[in-house]
């Protein structure tokens, strides 16, 4: 018989082997659903795990989809060890996109490439923004955070979905609900030529590094994660909860919001209702497989990157519905959250003198 | 020769990189109690949760009523008749009295009938408790009464009491034993851990004392003196302070006739308190728990800052309105009665723990000099011989009296200037008790303020230069320690200082 027994000390080993075991378990789980959608399996799995690699252009659709992913997770990785469960990273990205576009919408033929700055912190500052309701409602009324932050996702997209339809909607678009295409100079510079990845990768790899200063190397950054792991604690070192809350919001909301203005001022190029890709939510899953660790959150990124573009090709060369990424991601998350029992139980096949663990 | 209640021959139990028990037999005869004496780690805890189910012997065999036993679980204890009230409370903070009795109990009661039956069983032995009360507004001494009648609602043939009397008054220890001996006339069994050599002197009828795992002996307690069951348990005996008459130095803190509602319905309104603690003294703050001391170190840590600005001073700058981070960059630094979770993270390392309430190992920007922080945590590990695993050992890994020592620790090699701490040493064995009180006279030595709060009188007696009792959110005048009696401290507890206290005014001011 299967039994769990409690360890003395949390399994460091398991800590990172359960995401990979969880990844194994996803692969499997897939493998049976191809075969059960009566598609060969291992083209399946090529979709998701080796067209993405195989070539230099691909590799570069990896990172385009895989920068926005990680960007938003740090944020959230930062509420997350706060206890903040900001869950709507992705009502924040489409108000940067929101803001991102409105100042890219300025622009004219010979405004100067300063506009990209201003671009992108006009993004940040409408994350901002709308995580700053989240963090208000709650130091102010208690308003759960969960709740709050997940209605303002609809109301952002209500709010994109009046703006392209309405005030913003190109004259000159045959009536499509989208803006005109922005200027060129208001978009991020791409590094390569031939690829589309921008200078928003290497923002989003400094911005790793810099979450990890900051948690790992700063006493502020100390103090944010005590209050979620012990606020008595917290409260008796002296470290304000008011704070770590709203640091919290307003470092993901600012995060979620860079990422949807690299977003509109990258690879789409306007507003359109199509801005929200879920990124917000699949950051969630990023967050938790990469461990809420900077290091791990990039190799997770990839991951569901890898989910976003297999799922693509699935639907256009194996004619499986567009939603198979949702499933993938909706495994991984399934297998993790089993798999992270291993941190704190050890499995035992149990005799009948097995002991159960301290009460 | 009467059959063996509980024997327990030739148990041994290892953890990885230790020997917990090693080749430990103890025969416990019916309507005996029966004490379990030794430090912090000598294994006392393991052998009661063998004995209770909860861990597997490995070599060893538990005989209960002249049959061999494997207990595989609690539930299976009970049912033999096995009980444990444990050191660390296992109560559902959410949940009322009634209902955490109620759960640990088989269900076939109602829980009106179990309210019913605690009411009874508190009164039958004078246990002060009510049934409905939420249990995060308790103190700690009141949920171990509810722990207690817990496990007496059981009706077990053998009681397990891992340091029962820690946090109790006198007068409530003497209950205690009063209910224990009846309980030992009526036939029943007990297992008695303490630190207390008077407490298992005047209880039990005889003693195991292990050390380092083993049993180095086996006596009957009334026959021995505190100092020979000390050096059983130490090897060595425990370092005497002497007393002597101190002049005390500059007002360090005062509070102001501070008064401050509570803020849970289940606080206590703490009413014009005064207070002065001056440099080079120790003042001893007694009280039964859940007489206010809680409201008041929330008050004096800058946990709780509703005070006036005015109401509390640290020499003559007014603190009532700081936060801990600026109290504590005037010099004061507070060693809490909860050590998990609020004293320490307990997922975080010692090292990591230091940054609580240390800055040393800050560079600019709050950067933090890791290597720096681990050396600070080593010399603290070294200087207050905490056993741990190293400075990155999880908080949580330590026992009760290592992370004590620690967080103690970690608080005088900061030298404060006005140190404040609560129940210091709780749970903690005699040798490192010995060891933070005199940590604490020596800090007082070198000219510092210090403010004791304990449930100890003893320790009071031992360490203080003047008292005051607390009592329903009210202080006492202060008592010199010579005038300071059991009986006398005893009464204020109860609120009853008006009459005694005129003779003590001039000592107050």
């Amino acid at each position: 018989m299967l039994r769990l027994e409690p360890r003395a000390q949390t399994s460091r080993a398991w800590t990172w082997g359960s995401p990979l075991l969880a990844l194994l378990i996803t692969v499997v789980v897939g493998v049976l659903l191809f075969a059960a959608l009566g598609k060969d399996p291992w083209r399946g799995l090529q979709m998701f795990f080796w067209e993405p690699l195989k070539s230099g252009y691909a590799l570069g659709e990896l990172m385009v989809k895989a920068t926005p992913l990680l960007l938003i997770a740090l944020g959230l990785a930062v509420c997350f060890r706060s206890n903040v469960w900001n869950i709507g990273a992705e009502g924040q990205f489409i108000l940067g996109a929101i803001c991102a576009g409105g100042v890219a919408l300025l622009a004219g033929k010979d405004t100067g490439r300063w506009i990209v700055v201003a671009v992108l912190l006009a993004g940040m500052l409408g994350g901002m923004l709308w995580a700053g309701v989240v963090a208000w409602l709650r130091d102010r009324f208690h308003a759960s955070e969960i709740l709050v932050s997940l209605m303002l996702v609809y109301v952002a997209t209500m709010l994109l979905g009046y703006l392209v339809y309405g005030p913003w909607k190109d004259p000159a678009g045959y009536n499509f609900p989208q803006t005109k295409t922005f200027e060129a100079v208001t978009l991020v510079p791409r590094l390569l030529s031939g690829s589309r990845v921008s200078l928003g990768l290497p923002l989003a790899l400094l911005a790793a590094a810099g979450v990890w200063v900051f948690l790992f190397r700063t006493r502020a950054g100390f103090a944010q994660q005590v209050g979620g792991l012990a606020p008595d604690a917290a409260r008796y070192a002296g470290f304000s909860s008011r704070r770590a809350l709203w640091t919290a919001l307003l470092v993901s909301g600012g995060a979620a919001g860079l990422a949807g203005g690299l977003e509109v001022a990258g690879p789409i190029g306007q507003l359109t209702p199509y801005v929200p890709a879920g990124y917000g939510f699949a950051a969630i899953i990023v967050a938790f497989v990469g461990r809420l660790h900077p290091f791990g959150m990039v190799l997770s990124a990839v991951l569901m990157s890898m989910f976003y573009i297999g799922g693509e090709l699935a639907q256009s060369r194996l004619g499986l519905p567009k939603s198979i990424t949702g499933v993938f991601q909706g495994l991984l998350l399934f297998a993790l959250l089993a798999c992270d029992t291993l941190v704190n139980y050890r499995v035992r096949w149990g005799s009948t003198q097995a002991r159960q663990g301290a009460v | 020769m009467t059959l063996p209640l509980l024997s327990l021959q030739g148990i041994t139990k290892r953890y990885p990189g230790v020997v917990a028990n090693q080749d430990v037999s103890l025969t416990v005869l019916p309507g005996q109690a029966h004490a379990v004496l030794g430090e912090n780690g000598a294994g006392k805890s393991t052998l009661m949760k063998i004995i209770y189910g909860s861990v597997k012997p490995d070599e060893g065999q538990v005989f209960f009523e002249g049959r061999p036993v494997s207990i595989r679980n609690p539930q299976e204890a009970r049912k033999l008749g096995i009980s444990m009230v444990f050191q660390h409370f296992s109560l559902f903070d959410t949940l009322t009295v009634a209902e955490n009795v109620w759960l640990g109990l088989d269900k076939t009661l109602s829980l009106a009938q179990v309210t019913e039956r605690i009411v009874a069983k508190a009164s039958e032995y004078g246990l002060d408790l009510e049934p409905d009360r939420p249990v995060h507004t308790l103190s700690v001494g009141e949920m171990q009464r509810v722990e207690i009648i817990r496990a007496l609602l059981t009706e077990p043939k053998l009681l397990i009491l891992d340091e029962p009397t820690s946090v109790l008054t006198p007068q409530a220890v003497e209950k205690l034993f009063v209910v224990l001996h009846k309980l030992v006339s009526q036939g029943v069994s007990i297992l008695y851990i303490s630190h207390k050599l008077h407490e298992i002197r005047a209880l039990c009828s005889a003693c195991t004392v292990l050390r380092g795992g083993k049993v180095t002996g086996m006596c009957d307690p009334r026959e021995e003196t505190n100092a020979s069951l000390s050096r059983l348990m130490i090897g060595a005996e425990p370092p005497t302070l002497a007393p002597e008459p101190r002049t005390p130095g500059a007002l360090v803190l005062q509070v102001h006739g501070l008064s401050l509602p509570k803020q849970d319905p289940f606080g206590v309104d703490l009413e014009a308190v005064r207070l002065q603690v001056r440099a080079g003294e120790v003042v001893g703050l007694a009280g039964v728990s859940g007489n206010g001391q809680r409201e008041l170190l929330w008050a004096l840590s800058g946990e709780d800052r509703r005070a006036a600005p005015q109401a509390i001073t640290m020499g003559q700058t007014p603190v009532g309105a700081m936060g801990p981070q600026s109290r504590r960059r005037l010099g004061l630094h507070f060693v809490p009665e909860e050590r998990l979770g609020r004293g320490a993270v307990p997922s975080l390392g010692l090292a990591h723990n230091l940054l609580l309430t240390r800055r040393e190992a800050l560079g600019t920007g709050g950067w933090i000099r890791m290597d720096a922080l681990s050396t600070q945590a080593r010399e603290i590990i070294a200087r207050f011989k905490v056993k741990a695993n190293g400075p990155d050992a999880p908080a949580r890994s330590l026992s009760g009296g290592n992370l004590q020592k620690f967080i103690v620790g970690r608080e005088i090699s900061a030298q404060p200037t006005l140190f404040i701490v609560s129940q210091p040493t709780w749970g903690v064995d005699v040798g490192a008790a010995a060891q933070i009180r005199s940590e604490i006279l020596a800090l007082r030595d070198a000219g510092c303020a210090v403010l004791v709060v304990s449930e100890e009188l003893e320790e009071l007696f031992e360490i203080s230069d003047r008292l005051h009792v607390i009592a329903k959110g009210r202080l006492s005048p202060s008592m010199a320690r010579a005038d300071a009696t059991v009986a006398r401290i005893g009464e204020w507890m109860s609120g009853l200082w008006a009459v005694s206290a005129k003779e003590d005014d001039h000592v107050a001011a």
